[in-house]
């Protein structure tokens, strides 16, 4: 091969490095640390690596814990196991009312879209296991001292981690809940007594993608606190089932409140509410995204405080 | 430039590691020695920042690990080969480690090079061995290129090139000017490696010295001394001789004496002068595992006790292993007694007690007692 004066076209470089001219993007010692020169010889002062140091941002983590979560098939099976839930359930419930119905209209006051709540209400449950073994994984391989040791500021890892999971579980949602409801109001929508409304197709398809994804982060955050896959999975879906479960044995009177409050701020009754069908008097509207904020918000902080405190 | 200062680790009632301080300087590689449970690892991860000391504190550079402004490139860690998410190649775990720290993607594969793992790159790390994850490991600890590296048993399920490849990688990096801080319960291991030795036990510091000083502080020599089986007289008598001269003189198991205090042409002198004849004078040096284990020997934490066989195997009057391992088949097995239910040594002599010599020459009755592991064992128990 010949030698060549110039900088070399990008797919010579690497046979050229040690002759050739640097490349003004790229520093050439990229093998300096395996390479065993010079033994003894510039050790008096120190090491300096001639890879440039720049500091770490909030960007870089992000871009990583983006290339560790689809980087695990267990992220797509989850994933695909959302999107079946979601669309194939959604679609699903479309078509078999679309082929019973006589022409009665099915449901008096809501709109065509809250066909779509079934779907959603199965498919949490994968965010909420996708968002637990998010954080838990990490400890249950023991790979957290790892990435620790690669970042070891907890705030910033902590922030990449929440925000590309939310994201993730955000734009799939998005992309589902609209899916679903074109196809419901297609196929059932000619049955029903009215349109949907503008705010009511916002609230079922942004505002249900953002309630499950923070559903998600808050099991996300609770994996962080507990350390446990299962554990952090049985927590969460707990949270999910158990308020309902419990109020179903609150007969007495003197419960009659805790009872009513379990309800309606149980998770299946604030997406109910989303979808513009709430029970007594709990969240309506975009209520139920307040609520759930604060408590994934809440959630967070001990996390951060938990992640900065203990030990790894 | 690593500095430890008073640093503490208490977990509830068990301290881990007590009030330790030292420095481990640029250039060289520097061992860090303790038996298991010693609490090598957990000042490892107080380095990293992972654990929080419960007093006093570890810097790098004068800073802290989690304010160092970009830690991943000043210092580079392996902790423990299986910190990895088995679901994740061995490309995209170093990727997303690269990412963390802002380190371009090309230098993955160049670890991935250094560590000889090109063709697993696309493995899972679920089908790895352990000596695949220590390499993967070590990659981890170079990517950043890093100026301070910190390995934990590196050597641990590695085959012997591997074990000889990180030795020279070791060398190598502290050549470049690096820090290098190794753990290890091998002395064996750190005498080949490492240049300065910091040896803990039970948490607390036992010795921070160059190797060399190591060697001559710990490791005194002696003399192994053996008068002809079967006369005892001779051996007192030139036993009182060694002591009169100023020696000291231990009785080994064999009937053989383990001199100190005198050098061989003088014990020579002493015994011709005694009229004493020798079968053997041989200079020994006790080895710096010998010296390592004599200082820990107060701080291990895990002691093995002799399996008592659920205590139906009446107490053996000697070290049990012995005429398995290191007995030739023409060795008088005289003084172990046959159990009941086993059987008879076809080998066995009726009792011979050893005064009687056998004519056997003494090449078979040294040949055990230069066993390296029996050699160890004694020695540690003359010390106690």
């Amino acid at each position: 091969m010949t030698t060549p004066q110039h900088p070399a076209p990008p797919q010579n470089a690497p046979q050229n490095a040690p002759q050739a001219a640097p490349l003004p993007s790229v520093p050439q010692q990229p093998a300096a640390a395996p390479r065993p020169l010079w033994p003894g010889q510039e050790a008096p002062s120190g090491y300096v690596s001639p890879i440039p140091v720049r500091k770490p941002t909030l960007a870089d983590a992000i871009v990583a814990e983006w290339t560790k979560i689809r980087s695990l098939r267990s992220t797509m099976w989850t994933l695909a196991a959302l999107l079946l839930c979601v669309v194939g359930l959604g679609v699903l419930i479309a078509v078999v009312i679309n082929a019973v119905s006589t022409g009665a209209h099915a449901e008096g006051t809501g709109s065509v879209l809250i066909l779509g709540l079934y779907g959603v209400l199965l498919g949490s449950i994968c965010v909420i296991t996708l968002g637990a073994l998010t954080t838990s994984s990490e400890y249950g391989t023991g790979l957290i001292r790892t990435t620790l040791a690669a970042c070891p500021d907890r705030g910033r890892l902590l922030a990449a981690k929440a925000i590309v999971f939310f994201l993730l579980s955000f734009v799939l949602m998005l992309v589902s809940t609209t899916l679903v409801g074109l196809v419901d109001q297609a196929l059932v929508g000619p049955l029903a007594e009215r349109a949907p409304t503008a705010e009511e197709w916002l609230r079922t398809t942004l505002g249900v993608s953002v309630y499950v994804s923070l559903l998600g982060v808050l099991a996300l955050a609770v994996g962080a606190l507990l350390r446990h896959s299962a554990a952090a999975i049985t927590v969460m879906l707990g949270v999910v089932l158990l308020p309902l479960v419990m109020s179903m044995f609150m007969y007495s009177n003197s419960l009659s409140d805790v009872r009513e409050a379990l309800i309606e701020y149980s998770v299946p009754s604030q997406l109910t509410a989303l979808y513009g069908v709430h029970m007594m008097d709990g969240p309506s509207g975009w209520e139920p995204l307040l609520v759930i904020g604060v408590l994934t918000a809440a959630a967070l902080g001990g996390a951060y405080a938990a992640l900065s405190r203990r030990d790894a | 430039m690593i500095e430890a200062v008073g640093l503490t680790k208490r977990y509830g009632a068990k301290t881990a590691v007590h009030n330790l301080s030292f420095q481990v300087r640029p250039g060289t590689v520097t061992g860090f020695l303790g038996p298991n449970g010693s609490g090598k690892s957990t000042t490892m991860r107080m380095i990293l920042g992972l654990d929080v000391p419960s007093a006093g504190h570890v810097t790098i550079g004068g800073l802290p690990y989690r304010r160092l402004p970009n830690a991943p490139r000043k210092v580079g860690a392996l902790l423990d080969a299986k910190a990895v998410h088995g679901g994740r190649t061995a490309r995209k775990h170093l990727l997303a480690l690269a990412q963390h720290a802002g380190i371009p993607a090309r230098r993955v594969d160049e670890v991935l090079g250094v560590v000889g793992l090109q063709e697993v790159a696309n493995k899972r790390a679920k089908g790895f061995s352990l000596g695949m994850g220590q390499r993967l490991g070590i990659a981890a600890a170079l990517l950043g290129d890093p100026e301070v590296l910190l390995f934990d048993e590196p050597v641990n399920g590695l085959d012997p090139e591997g074990i000889l490849w990180v030795r020279n990688l070791m060398k190598s990096l502290a050549a470049e000017g690096r820090t290098v801080f190794v753990s290890s319960h091998l002395m064996s291991e750190m005498a080949l490696t490492a240049e300065h030795l910091i040896v803990i036990g039970r948490g607390q510091l036992m010795a921070d010295m160059s190797v060399k000083d190591f060697i001559a502080a710990n490791s005194a020599g002696f003399a192994r001394v053996r008068t002809p089986d079967g006369e005892a007289e001779g051996r007192e008598k030139l036993t009182a001789a060694l002591v009169e001269a100023g020696g000291q003189v231990l009785p080994e198991q064999d009937g053989a004496l383990r001199v100190t205090g005198l050098p061989l042409p003088r014990i020579s002198d002493v015994a011709h002068a005694a009229d004493v004849r020798l079968w053997e004078l041989s200079p020994h040096q006790a080895s710096l595992e010998e010296a390592y284990m004599r200082m820990t020997q107060g701080a291990v934490d895990y002691r093995s006790t002799a399996d008592p066989r659920a205590a139906l195997q009446p107490p053996a009057p000697a070290p049990w292993q012995q005429p398995l391992a290191a007995a030739p088949p023409d060795w008088p097995e005289s003084s172990y007694p046959v159990l009941p239910g086993e059987r008879p040594n076809p080998y066995a002599q009726p009792p011979a007690a050893p005064p009687q010599a056998p004519p056997a020459p003494p090449a078979p009755q040294a040949a055990p007692t230069t066993a390296p592991a029996d050699l160890t064992k004694r020695d540690s128990e003359d010390a106690r």
